[in-house]
């Protein structure tokens, strides 16, 4: 395996009296989307803004593409790129301007053609817009407009897609996946465990400050969940009767197939019921996500 | 040289952004100027305005130019205020660009605007009110400048501690007004009791008030030195403490 681009080790951070992260330790590959995962209030962002350096934890070691972001956080700002959750810009400032400004922020070399961009984020029509005119959708696009003009090697994305319709999430999401097909890892935090399962390679759950599992939403729900459903039904009009079998592994669905091909049962309905991340996380938590 | 770059595009681009929103012009910089002209209708027809504005307690020139001063002030906190609560200062910080550049550009963008007002209050004071013009108008900007460069250093102490900006303008309000009231502009701050006394001995607007007068009175710039030096060193002090208490998010 590769060296990671981003090590965090037993990462803790307090807030006067509240210990906001008391231990998170994950590891993020390049080219991966990462996903950190928990309900609101689990210290995923306080442990973003660590890793970012905007933040300085009071315990852990952290080391982002080789840089330690206590020490080198103006260092580490040129090689980043970021996005705040709920984050608003000046009210009237334009869409073109905002980009113009960042983009005069950092070094000439490395700095995106801002038409470009724009363009493919679907914000060149918006160009003379006022930032309080934009719809969310907008917002979060120009948002990661600025988190990438510098063309970063790792993106930070928190809480991206929250209080967008399903619609805008989707644009989103499509976005971050392209943003990976171009090589820039990204770090992102979520509390949809139907975002995270569709668009992170891994996850990293976090609950009460600390992370309690790592892995690809497919290896956790592999490991905690290994349940499956099959319902069906047979029967005739008015006399359907439904079939309900359970059981464990990857070849349930397919011995359940084999044996009704068999019998030369007549289906009505088949369907196969998977566990998901949701479950994991009620699993290993005890409660559901929007407790 | 790229922090220099930083600093004069975000300036330009939050001089852009302060000019859509005319209600803040006009309140925060328009007004002053308002009142200087409404007062200059006022002494039309009188035969020799400037007998007039001799025998008036204040001087109505360094009055408007301290509400110049203080409006940008005002201005300061309440956008400090408004950015600190949508996350702005955050996301600017998430930048290369240092602390000290993002604050500058804005003292930057104050400054300018103190000087815009100040000429426009000159060029129309030409037409309306002559008897009213600084004898010396470089020396006197000069002076408004310092002054309120000092004052803009509270203005930090003051934006570091107002909890939301729905507080920012009254807070800011409540404290700079007063000022105005010790600061030597209607009453000398001799006759004021010791302990308001020693009190207005470090308000910056004092000094800033003090400045404008001597430089109005002809007096050179080196009979200044302390003047200038109070001011200087209040605009340290006000520095040292927001470096330690201003808030960014």
């Amino acid at each position: 395996m590769p060296a990671p681009v981003i090590s965090v080790r037993s990462l803790a951070k307090r807030y006067r009296k509240t210990l906001a992260v008391a231990d998170v330790s994950l590891d993020v590959y390049e080219g991966e989307i990462f996903g950190l995962i928990g309900p609101n209030g689990a210290g995923k962002t306080t442990t973003m803004e660590c890793i970012e350096g905007l933040r300085r934890p009071d315990a852990g070691t952290m080391s982002v593409l080789g840089l330690d972001p206590r020490r080198d956080a103006r260092r580490l700002r040129e090689r980043i790129g970021v996005q705040h959750q709920e984050a608003q810009l000046q009210k009237r400032i334009k869409v073109g301007e905002a980009v113009e400004l960042w983009a005069s922020l950092y070094d000439r070399a490395r700095v995106a053609d801002a038409d470009a961009l724009l363009e493919r984020l679907g914000l060149a029509a918006k160009r003379d817009a006022w930032f309080m005119t934009l719809s969310g959708g907008q917002k979060q696009r120009l948002f990661i407009a600025l988190a990438l003009i510098h063309q970063p090697e790792v993106v930070f994305l928190d809480e991206l897609t929250t209080g967008l319709d399903p619609q805008a999430r989707r644009a989103i999401w499509g976005l971050v996946r392209d943003i990976r097909a171009r090589g820039t890892t990204v770090f992102l935090t979520t509390h949809l465990m139907e975002e995270a399962e569709r668009l992170c390679d891994r996850v990293a759950i976090m609950e009460h400050g600390r992370t309690i599992e790592v892995g690809t939403p497919a290896e956790l729900v592999a490991r905690h969940c290994p349940e499956r459903r099959v319902v069906y039904s047979t029967g005739d009009d008015g006399a359907e009767e439904v079939h309900e079998l359970r059981g464990e592994g990857d070849d349930f669905v397919t011995d359940v197939i084999n044996r009704i091909a068999r019998d030369g049962t007549r289906v009505r309905r088949f369907r196969t019921e998977m566990p998901t991340l949701e479950d994991v996380f009620l699993k290993l938590t005890g409660h559901g996500i929007r407790d | 040289m790229r922090a220099l770059r930083g600093l004069l595009e975000l300036s330009w681009i939050e001089t852009k952004i302060f000019l859509r929103e005319p209600l803040g012009v006009i309140g925060s910089l328009g007004m002053p100027v308002l009142l200087f002209l409404i007062f200059g209708r006022m002494l039309r027809g009188v035969p020799r305005p400037s007998a007039v504005l001799a025998r008036l307690p204040f001087n109505i020139t360094i009055v408007s130019a301290l509400l110049i001063a203080l409006g940008s002030v005002q201005s300061l906190i309440a956008i400090m205020a408004i950015y600190r609560e949508g996350g702005i200062l955050k996301r600017l910080r998430a930048t290369p660009l240092s602390p000290v550049t993002i604050l500058g550009a804005h003292v930057l963008v104050k400054l300018a605007l103190t000087l815009a007002s100040l000429v426009l209050l000159i060029v129309a004071g030409k037409r309306v009110l002559p008897g009213a013009l600084p004898p010396n108008a470089v020396s006197f900007s000069v002076a408004v400048l310092l002054g309120t460069l000092s004052i803009l250093a509270l203005g930090f102490v003051l934006a570091s501690l107002v909890p939301t900006a729905r507080f920012a303008q009254p807070i800011s309000a409540a404290v700079l007004y007063p000022m105005i009231a010790l600061s030597g502009l209607f009453f000398p701050i001799s006759r004021l009791p010791a302990p308001l006394r020693a009190l207005a001995a470090v308000l910056p607007t004092t000094h800033a008030v003090s400045l404008m007068q001597g430089v109005w009175a002809g007096e050179g710039w080196s009979a200044q030195r302390t003047t200038v030096a109070a001011l200087a060193t209040i605009f340290a002090a006000c520095i040292a403490i927001s470096a330690r208490w201003f808030r960014w998010e």
